[in-house]
């Protein structure tokens, strides 16, 4: 197909997408008629542990604006649906929200699998997703904004954390995962960067398992003894779910110490550490945008609105809800400024969209659908929370496509004039 | 009052006259070691580093308790004044006591104080500081972890207090530690005769940290040239690393065996219920693996009321969610097989439909009343830690325990089967029900009884790998294939057979994940039980005789 087909392809989409959208406002738009909101977490199944607590910070978000006189003089009115843990039933779900419900926005997903599997629902009824959680990036879709943190807002920093001499000078790299797509992508990156900073193959050591693995007595020998070459050894997690426990149990027994091995986490978080036994995971490092610790007043005010929305005090925040809480605001100012909940006239009213971090700074939207963000290096406490050890002296832009791998790395993603593109190597205009 | 409290001001002042008046030549010092401390509390990670190091050139008795609280990620500084200070956990907050003059500065609440940022290597660097000073210290299992400590920072400028402790060393275990740590230092000496005399030293241990030593010497840098600069020393050093990797590598073979009972205890334990169950009566149960989770979940109860109820007993908890575990398990078993399963004897198909469906029932009966969230069940204080071995495998005590009650369980219920008068009646009715039943055996008794055994079991299971799995609703399912896998494995029908089963695929399962990984090796010890079975469709251990046809 020829650059014209493309690009009368792509009119016809667009025109076909605003005739669309505008028939939609037109009936609802009256005065008091509410903004709909789609909220797609798991609320059921193995995912529920940590979406549901994003639903309910959705719920907050969305009291607290209606108490601040809605939207463009309209209240919100959130519209739940449970997905259940099962990947086609996302989309399924997607469509009800979009088709059926008619939301003008969706919150949602956490797996790299279930945005996987609602993506195509999205781009083809030209819906809005916000998706909160940290991921292996590689992707920009014009009707997705990703406000969690590309690999270069996680794990590039933490790895040049340990490799500095103040995180240790690590020169050999265990990288551990979970045998799927993020940790098997987070790695191939990892590698592609170790590489070029003058780590060799032979001191990196590469290892997956399966979903919920629980003997790790083997893999925490073989760390062990990959660590003893002469050289300073660190360790990146991307272990994915409850398998974390029996994993640094394991170290803990087997008398491996933070400070000798440290073992930076991708994926453990406060809400993964409440109610359990954080003894073993002492010492031992997370890399995130937010940790609930981080002391300001943006932060403190957060988290006691969660206490008090939740009627609980002993409830964490993390940095998914961290991320609604700013997308959410972003999106909220957009629609203010474009004056309607179209959703073409959102998008562009997104770029260069600032909110305030709870952690300090300002968080901005940039045009490849990603965050500028800050990035914090925390070392877990007793307590379940984590010790910020290092941050970043401002934001990180994320990036979209890694520099590190080559096919990516001339990759562009920019939805604005005249690049208009989630993967290009030219500008289409 | 007047005169006493006259006096009483008096006497104060005398005393800050006095006390000031001793501090005065001191004082330019104690400016000093304040701004080191400060500079330890606030400066950059360099800054703190040098100021750990220029403390314990001080020799001032108060930096042990600064560097502990450093270590212990004690120190804090008052927002207020940016006083440091080292913190004790209080009910009302934190108390604090001043680090420089030791005053104590009562309790303040948590938010007016910041922590002082130390990470893992400044608390590192802290902890061998203190190896250093604690060298001399009277209790040998302080001296004792002192010299591990500067054994691992190979730090030089311990040396001289190294060796003034050694002379007045008295415990040997202590000697030989400190004579250790002192060739790990003397391993960077400037003098290649007492490189050589190290690396000799060390040379006679198998310490996986000495083969990290020792590797570190020998690395080539990218320009050609070698860390250890002295041929002669890097010849003993090659010649010394060979042979602590002769003997670690025995060692590491004996370690993957070790391993590989422990995972072969695991599945036995997940899979003797089974073979009851499946094995002896026939039933295709697919709630098996919920038996063991309501195990694990009984244990994660009785915790609960004991740490309610009695915290100072938690770690005998364990024995009594043993029996615990068996009951519910048990009782829940007889409950299955008199409500479901004898209307389908004989009728796999269907059994197999309604047990997996009684599976589900139970995963969201559990999920519903516990929560979806894993749940944390404790291990007594008797099963934390290791045995460690010279050579760097470790022997934990969760795993040797199970181990050990695994094979307690497996001789009891062959004890049962083989010595009481229930065992004897199970085995009538499996082998031929009619006959039994003509015999005066009251066979449908006898198969509650049954199942609710082989189901009791799979509960005591389930006490077992709470201790080294979640206790989440899905615990049962990761073990059902398993299970299974080794009954079919072992021989249907034949508990010596669950055993070798579940021992061989366990010890092959761990000498196949270092070389194939953990995903591979598992696929591959699959394809092989597939070929096996095909050669030899009975299992390991096949029944003979009429029992078969039974």
């Amino acid at each position: 197909m020829g650059l014209f087909g493309r690009i009368a392809r792509w009119g016809a989409g667009a025109a076909l997408a605003s005739a669309l959208t505008v028939g939609a406002p037109a009936a609802m738009a009256q005065e008091g008629e509410p903004i709909r909101i789609g909220i797609l977490h798991s609320l059921s199944g193995t995912m529920a542990i940590s979406e549901t607590t994003l639903k309910d910070v959705m719920l907050m978000l969305i009291e607290e604006q209606n108490a601040a006189g809605g939207v463009l003089g309209r209240p919100l009115e959130a519209v739940v649906v449970d997905p259940a843990s099962d990947w086609p039933l996302f989309a399924e779900k997607a469509r009800e929200l979009i088709e059926q419900e008619e939301v003008d926005v969706v919150f949602g997903c956490w797996t790299s699998v279930s945005r996987k599997s609602v993506l195509p629902v999205f781009e083809e009824l030209n819906g809005l997703l916000f998706y909160p959680v940290q991921y292996e990036g590689e992707e920009s879709s014009r009707n997705v904004f990703y406000t969690g943190a590309a690999p270069n807002q996680q794990a590039i920093p933490a790895v040049e954390y340990l490799m500095s001499d103040e995180g240790g000078a690590a020169e050999r790299w265990v990288l551990l995962g979970t045998d799927y797509v993020y940790p098997r992508t987070t790695n191939r990156i990892l590698r592609a960067f170790l590489n070029a900073n003058g780590v060799s193959d032979d001191d990196i050591m590469e290892e997956y398992t399966p979903f919920g693995h629980s003997d790790w007595q083997t893999i925490v020998a073989e760390v062990q003894e990959f660590a003893d070459q002469g050289l300073p050894t660190a360790v990146v997690s991307t272990i994915n779910g409850d398998a974390n426990v029996p994993f640094y149990l394991e170290l803990a027994n087997q008398g491996i110490d933070a400070a000798d091995i440290p073992v930076v986490a991708f994926s453990v978080g406060e809400e993964e550490l409440a109610g359990l036994d954080t003894e073993p995971l002492v010492g031992h490092l997370a890399a995130w945008n937010y940790f609930m610790s981080v002391d300001t007043a943006e932060n403190e005010a957060f988290i006691a609105a969660w206490h008090d929305f939740i009627g609980d005090d002993t409830r964490v925040t993390n940095d998914p809800m961290e991320a609604h809480y700013i997308g959410f605001n972003m999106w909220v100012q957009a629609v203010e400024q474009a004056g309607t909940t179209d959703v073409d006239a959102v998008r562009q009213a997104m770029y260069g969209q600032e909110v305030a971090n709870l952690t300090g700074g300002v968080a901005v939207m940039n045009t490849n659908h990603h965050l500028s963000k800050p990035v914090l290096i925390g070392e877990i406490l007793e307590d379940g929370q984590f010790d910020t050890v290092w941050e970043t002296d401002g934001v990180v832009v994320g990036d979209a496509w890694s520099d590190f791998i080559p096919e990516s790395a001339v990759l562009t993603a920019n939805w604005t004039y005249p690049w208009v593109c989630g993967n290009c190597e030219t500008p289409r205009f | 009052m007047p005169v006493s409290g006259l006096r009483a001001v008096f006497v104060c002042v005398v005393f800050v006259f006095a006390a000031l008046a001793a501090a005065a030549p001191s004082r330019a010092q104690d400016g000093d070691f304040a701004a080191l401390v400060a500079q330890l509390a606030v400066g950059a990670f360099e800054e703190k580093v040098a100021a750990i190091e220029a403390l314990v050139a001080t020799g001032d008795p108060r930096v042990q308790a600064i560097l502990e609280a450093v270590a212990d990620r004690n120190l804090y500084v008052r927002e207020a004044d940016g006083l440091v200070a080292i913190g004790a956990d209080h009910p009302d907050g934190l108390s604090l006591t001043d680090a420089v003059t030791g005053d104590d500065l009562g309790v303040v609440a948590s938010r007016d104080v910041d922590r002082v940022r130390a990470n893992n290597r400044l608390r590192r660097l802290a902890g061998s500081a203190i190896g250093t000073l604690t060298l001399m210290n009277p209790d040998p299992a302080v001296r004792l972890a002192a010299a591990e400590a500067v054994f691992r920072s190979q730090d030089a400028s311990a040396l001289s207090a190294l060796d003034q402790a050694l002379a007045e060393e008295t415990d040997d275990a202590v000697r030989q530690a400190m004579a250790k740590a002192r060739a790990a230092i003397l391993l960077d000496s400037d003098d290649p005769a007492a490189r050589l005399q190290a690396v000799e030293t060390l040379g006679a241990l198998t310490d996986p940290e000495i083969r990290s030593m020792l590797a570190a010497m020998l690395r080539q840098s990218n320009d050609g040239s070698f860390q250890e600069t002295d041929e002669a020393v890097r010849a003993a050093a090659g010649e010394a690393l060979d042979a602590i990797e002769g003997r670690l590598a025995t060692w590491r073979v004996a370690g993957y065996v070790y391993q590989g009972i422990s995972l072969g205890s695991v599945l036995l334990l997940a899979a003797i219920g089974l073979a009851i169950t499946f094995g002896v009566m026939g039933v295709i149960n697919m709630a098996h693996g919920e038996m063991v989770m309501l195990g694990a979940y009984t244990t994660y109860v009785v915790q609960q009321i004991f740490r309610d109820l009695a915290p100072g007993l938690f770690d005998v908890s364990l024995l009594v969610a043993i029996p615990a575990a068996f009951l519910v398990a048990g009782l829940a078993g007889i409950a299955i097989e008199r409500g479901i399963i004898r209307f389908l004897y004989g009728r796999p198909l269907e059994t197999l439909l309604a047990t997996w469906g009684l599976s589900l029932i139970l995963q969201q009966l559990v999920r519903t009343v516990f929560g979806p969230t894993n749940r944390e069940v404790g291990s007594p204080s008797w099963m934390q830690g290791a045995i460690e071995t010279t050579a760097g495998i470790t022997l934990t005590y969760n795993r040797l325990y199970i181990i050990l009650f695994s094979l307690i369980v497996f001789a009891g219920l062959i004890f049962v089967l083989r010595r009481t008068a229930l065992g004897l009646q199970m085995r009538a009715v499996t082998q031929n029900r009619q006959m039994a039943r003509a015999m005066g055996i009251r066979t449908d008794r006898v198969d509650a009884l049954t199942f609710g055994l082989g189901s009791g079991i799979a509960g005591m299971a389930g006490v077992a790998l709470s201790q080294i799995d979640n206790v989440s609703p899905n615990l049962g399912q990761s073990y059902i294939i398993d299970s299974f896998l080794v009954v079919v494995f072992g021989g249907v029908g034949n508990l010596w057979g669950t055993l070798a089963g579940a021992f061989s695929l366990g010890i092959a399962n761990k000498l196949l994940e270092p070389y194939a990984g953990a995903v591979l090796g598992k696929i591959l010890v699959l394809v092989a039980i597939i070929l096996f079975i095909q050669k030899r469709p009975r299992g390991l251990v096949a029944l003979k005789g009429r029992a078969v046809e039974g």
